[in-house]
């Protein structure tokens, strides 16, 4: 069985869940392997997850360089993961997470190792044929890479994750990076993301628009994403009247999102906001404006005042869980 | 080059993201349908090489590879301010994907010599998104993607980089290549001046064997599509108007579907 290298996304010592899902897809092609780049020490904390999650392998790249340096440490990580894996013969693909990062190392990555790459498949099959959701969903195309080892960035939440327990087998591998072509991450600044999951990954999502009217009532989208254990999202109509910041903007410009449920309070359903949220599984719309484009692409949608609607349904969802 | 801070910008012609877009049966672009406007993304691209233009002196030109009538996304960006633009053209390289724009980028950057390159993080008409990565591995440059904010001081650049959940302060040693994110300045808008000096301004166009590319177009593309289809329209499901009952008929609706 040929491997499937995994690059194993990770922050403060927690995997990501979509390392899981990436696991998951590799399985269906190959001998799945997971690739760790961080400080020492980074994969000891990771390797049970790991290894729970599906990686019969995994390839440890550890440095000080990996958290000051972005995007490089992960390329030339890949690279001598790559090698230690048997190389073009034996490494049937390289799955990566489709963030802003994970594009990057990919997009770097195709070109030391002379492949196609592919970004942001929907889902992948046994033969590497990689399926992709464009212009927000209105055409599915398929696409397979055609030269040297496949290079895909895949969108978090598309593949559900079915962890089968891998051995985890760690192997060290070394890389460099040239300081001549790197980038230095002087400090970064994140928001705290609360006990709140992360929008992209996140299982429900809760967006208010336009119809929210203010920062202040933006509470009751949080209110019932909080009950429904969701991340909260925005339209960019209320990220640009200063509802809500910028970073869970959900749309062609912002996130792209793909959860089992998406609820939009308040939301008319540009067709920019469609394209970052339409393939998600269940759509539920509340608008008090009966024509709001959002309500045909709802599978179940309501005529009605958001602060009516929504407080209701978050004592439901609340009583409900008992 | 001229002394000062030479920035190449790419800027790209793509279909309005307001208006219909399509896909042709071999599942590339229908580039014919809509109207075609330069990526608004792009535009900011070119605002930004032309603040730092002012600042450090040097030069601003604009490249693009596409059509003929992408010549008026250059006259576009030469109308803002841009000095020159090159215009990589030829029917040769239709159908290239992400690897071989990639390259032809690349050929045609290094004819230009630069300081700086600067890029939209993400063409709104493409399926990718990995040409900056590509371009700047090709390049051998360091490079910052999503940039909401980029100075220059001597030979460092230093920006914000826009990352999950919030930014990060980068930096980076020239030359280097900078993605920039629609947080970032807003373009200017080109007066009747500009407009008019645009016209006289050098545009210089390259063919796929000036730049000596070969194995070019779909044909020889590191990466295929197998097959493309509409999606069918998502349907509406069932629409009511509340009548003081629907928050609890949403979470019977949740409930049923086995959401919550």
């Amino acid at each position: 069985m040929p491997t499937v290298l995994v690059l194993a996304e990770h922050a403060d010592g927690a995997l990501r869940p979509v390392t899981g899902e990436l696991l998951t897809a590799a399985r269906r092609v190959g001998t799945p392997a997971a690739v760790v780049v961080g400080a020492p020490g980074a994969a000891a904390a990771l390797a049970g997850e790991l290894a729970a999650a599906g990686a019969e392998k995994i390839f440890v790249a550890e440095s000080p360089d990996a958290d000051s340096y972005a995007v490089t440490p992960q390329v030339a990580a890949l690279q001598a993961a790559v090698e230690a894996a048997g190389g073009a013969g034996e490494v049937a693909a390289v799955l990566l997470p489709n963030t802003v990062d994970g594009r990057d190392i990919a997009g770097r990555l195709a070109i030391r190792l002379d492949s196609g790459v592919i970004a942001d498949a929907v889902d992948l099959d046994e033969s590497v044929v990689a399926t992709l959701s464009v212009f927000g969903g209105s055409y599915v195309v398929t696409s397979q890479v055609t030269q040297g080892i496949p290079v895909i960035t895949v969108r978090a939440g598309a593949v559900t994750a079915e962890p089968v327990a891998g051995a985890g087998e760690q192997v060290p591998v070394q890389f460099t990076v040239d300081p001549a072509t790197a980038t230095t991450v002087t400090a970064v600044h994140t928001e705290p993301a609360g006990d709140r999951p992360d929008l992209a990954a996140a299982q429900t999502v809760v967006s208010g628009g336009r119809g929210v009217g203010s920062a202040d009532k933006f509470s009751v989208v949080e209110q019932l994403a909080d009950a429904l254990g969701a991340a909260v999202g925005a339209s960019r109509a209320a990220v640009d009247s200063g509802y809500y910041p910028h970073q869970f903007q959900v749309g062609q410009t912002g996130t792209t999102v793909s959860p089992q449920l998406y609820i939009a309070l308040g939301i008319s359903g540009a067709i920019q906001h469609r394209a970052g949220m339409q393939t998600s599984k269940s759509i539920v719309a509340v608008n008090k404006d009966p024509d709001a484009p959002i309500f045909e692409i709802a599978d179940f949608g309501v005529v009605g005042d958001l602060f009516d609607v929504a407080p209701q349904l978050t004592q439901e969802v609340s009583s409900r869980k008992g | 080059m001229k002394p000062g801070m030479n920035i190449a910008v790419l800027v790209k012609q793509v279909p309005d993201t307001y208006a219909e877009r399509r896909l042709k049966d071999d599942g590339t672009l229908d580039r014919d349908a809509g109207e075609a406007v330069i990526d608004e993304i792009d535009s900011r691209g070119v605002e930004v090489a032309l603040q730092l233009a002012e600042q450090h002196g040097g030069e601003v030109t604009v490249v693009t590879m596409g059509p003929q009538r992408a010549t008026e996304a250059l006259r576009k960006a030469l109308a803002m301010g841009a000095d020159k633009a090159v215009h990589l053209v030829d029917d040769a390289l239709a159908g290239s994907d992400a690897w071989q724009t990639s390259a032809a980028l690349a050929a045609a950057l290094r004819t230009v010599g630069f300081d700086l390159v600067i890029t939209g993080n993400e063409a709104s008409d493409g399926m990718t998104g990995t040409v900056p990565a590509m371009l700047a591995e090709r390049l051998g440059l360091p490079q910052v993607t999503s940039a909401r904010k980029v100075t220059v001081d001597g030979t460092t650049l230093s920006a914000e980089k826009l990352i999950d959940g919030g930014y990060a302060e980068v930096t980076a040693p020239l030359p280097a290549l900078v993605s920039v994110s629609e947080k970032i300045a807003d373009p200017r808008y080109p007066n009747f001046k500009g407009i008019m000096a645009a016209k006289k301004k050098p545009v210089q166009t390259l063919s796929a064997a000036d730049l000596g590319l070969s194995n070019t177009g779909g044909a020889n593309a590191a990466s295929r599509v197998v097959s493309s289809a509409p999606k069918p329209p998502r349907e509406a499901g069932q629409k009511i108007t509340d009548d003081g009952t629907a928050g609890a008929k949403v979470a019977e609706f949740l409930a049923t579907e086995r959401l919550i």
